[in-house]
């Protein structure tokens, strides 16, 4: 009775949606972790998290940032830089190029100046649709230029994750980038500034294992993977099931990880909470 | 100049006849006082580290320990690190800082260990903590890479002034047969991986990731330990001195500015090298 009743619902709203022009066809979207199909109106009006379960589906950098900033205050920054191709991989400038043309993006990371309520700090936000948000040299070479930017400028600096770690066709330039961003935010942290790390689903390997996991504040969004080795790794070293909930944001919450989690119409708040607290780039 | 293939020296970088940590320690220092415990909830043998004395001066050494034996090796995880051993590596390295001791290393790690316990207690976040760390130390730091480079649990203790190889030494973003089941879905490349992942010494000499090879006995450090032993300690001696021309925080500085150069100044992808 009560799923008749919700379709009904749905097909209400979604004709409303197209009769007042915000949506031209009534498009439903399937969620990835439980399965059913929402209006895509009612993703969108959830931030794209699932209506009916709750999932904080990953979304693109230049959509959080909207979501989060104050209207008219995103400047992008080092906008120019492009990824490099240091083993030349076998098909790897082709497919960089297919996804500058499918996502608008240079490589997987945005940086950006911008204010929440009112309060400035530089964001970098990394976009899991460019090779899941892996870290290369450009990825490494934004969070640091970021994180250097925001020491210049006495900012504080958020970072939003989401990465499946480093960027296997980069090789071992690719893990370089592991030190080179845990020494730059090491370094902003140690002149006085406030970094908060925000984890989002899912963030795995060296970017975990290097400046995400660095945040004087922790924060993530519900339900996010976080970890070092990934699931399926796991499994096949210890050779047994994983149990469920492993390696999520509640699970590292309650084993000490974590300060906070935050969903996704939170942020806006969580962010301007602690800026607030932390005026002036958290310099006395 | 080099007689072996990057695939051949995978092999050899692994070989269980190579000198390890243990040995390198017994050979090249004295008075060698091994420090354990994390001072939070454990000890973890993958990772050797103490006091001891290099030519008279008071160092503090560190490195992944593999086991030379089937026990030992189960011991120590075959090398392969839990978050404790990286937090008795952080507890070493800030007392190395206080008392204004050199930290040396030395590497040989498949990876660090992806196990359940290990993710629980944080492995990531100890990895992190751990370059972090290392990155603003002010005293000299030298890691040496002596046989596997096994991407972030050996990067984690080679954040270094100085970062050496031992000629057939490896050191990699993730091991061949992990590079190859991610990419082409097929661990069985893992050969061909070896081939495209520029993983030996001199190619990483090359782009600017490690600053020295150090020569291998013939056939391999494995065949003539005493050799690779006077190799090592020269080059030891010969950075240690380098770096004692730089003060505190220069040595930060010079860490710093080492690492933010790597992967600056690539040509963009797409556009073939001149
Ligand atoms: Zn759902």
């Amino acid at each position: 009775m009560n799923q008749t009743f919700s379709r009904r619902r749905d097909r209400l709203l979604t004709y409303q949606a197209m009769r007042e022009g915000k949506i031209t066809s009534s498009r439903r979207t399937r969620c990835s972790a439980c399965g059913e199909e929402s209006p895509q109106l009612e993703w969108d009006r959830n931030f794209q998290v699932c209506p009916r379960c709750g999932f904080h589906a990953p979304v693109g950098a230049y959509y959080r940032l909207s979501n989060i900033l104050d209207p008219g205050s995103f400047q992008e920054l080092e906008d120019k830089l492009s990824p490099a191709d240091p083993l030349a991989f076998p098909g790897y400038p082709a497919k960089l190029s297919e996804l500058e043309q499918s996502t608008g993006l240079k490589d997987a990371a945005v940086a950006a100046l911008g204010r929440v309520d009112g309060h400035k700090a530089v964001f970098a936000v990394l976009d899991s649709r460019f090779l899941m948000g892996s870290m290369g040299t450009a990825v490494g070479e934004k969070i640091t230029r970021a994180a250097e930017y925001a020491g210049k400028k006495k900012l504080p600096l958020v970072i939003f994750s989401a990465s499946g770690g480093a960027r296997m066709q980069e090789g071992i330039f690719s893990l370089m980038q592991m030190a080179k961003t845990a020494a730059a935010v090491q370094r902003f942290q140690s002149g006085g500034g406030l970094y908060i790390s925000c984890f989002t689903h899912p963030t795995t390997g060296g970017v975990t294992a290097s400046f995400a996991s660095l945040g004087d504040i922790m924060l993530s969004e519900p339900g996010a993977l976080i970890g070092f080795a990934g699931p399926r790794v796991i499994e096949q070293t210890i050779k047994e099931q994983l149990p469920e909930g492993f390696q999520r944001a509640e699970y590292l919450l309650d084993h000490g990880f974590l300060d906070r989690i935050v969903l996704r119409n939170e942020w806006r708040a969580v962010l301007s909470q602690l800026l607030a607290l932390h005026e002036k780039g958290g310099r006395p | 100049m080099s007689r072996y293939t990057p695939e051949e020296k995978v092999k050899i970088a692994r070989d269980p006849g190579r000198p390890g940590t243990s040995d390198f320690i017994a050979a090249l220092f004295i008075d060698f006082f091994e420090q354990r415990g994390d001072r939070l909830c454990g000890e973890d043998p993958s990772i050797l580290g103490g006091i001891a004395r290099f030519h008279g001066r008071p160092v503090t050494v560190i490195g992944h320990r593999k086991g030379k034996d089937l026990e030992e090796n189960l011991r120590c995880n075959f090398g392969m690190p839990s978050p404790e051993g990286y937090r008795k590596a952080q507890r070493l390295m800030r007392q190395a800082e206080k008392f204004g001791r050199p930290v040396i290393t030395f590497v040989d790690t498949p990876g660090a260990y992806p196990g359940k316990e290990a993710e629980e207690r944080g492995q990531g976040e100890a990895i992190a903590q751990t370059l972090a760390l290392m990155s603003a130390l002010e005293v000299p730091t030298i890691a040496i890479v002596t046989g596997e480079g096994g991407s972030g649990g050996a990067l984690a203790l080679a954040v270094a002034n100085r970062v050496l190889m031992l000629e057939h030494a490896v050191y990699s973003v993730l091991s061949p047969e992990g590079f190859a089941s991610i990419l082409w879905k097929d661990a069985s490349r893992a050969g061909e991986a070896c081939g495209v992942m520029k993983l030996t010494a001199q190619d990483l000499r090359r782009g600017g990731i490690v600053q020295g090879v150090l020569r291998e006995p013939e056939e391999g450090a494995h065949t003539n330990w005493e050799a690779a032993f006077r190799t090592v300690d020269a080059a030891l001696t010969h950075e240690l001195a380098a770096l004692d021309k730089l003060k505190g925080p220069a040595l930060a500085r010079q860490r710093y500015e080492m690492f933010r150069a790597m992967g600056q100044g690539l040509p963009p992808a797409g556009r073939e090298e001149p």
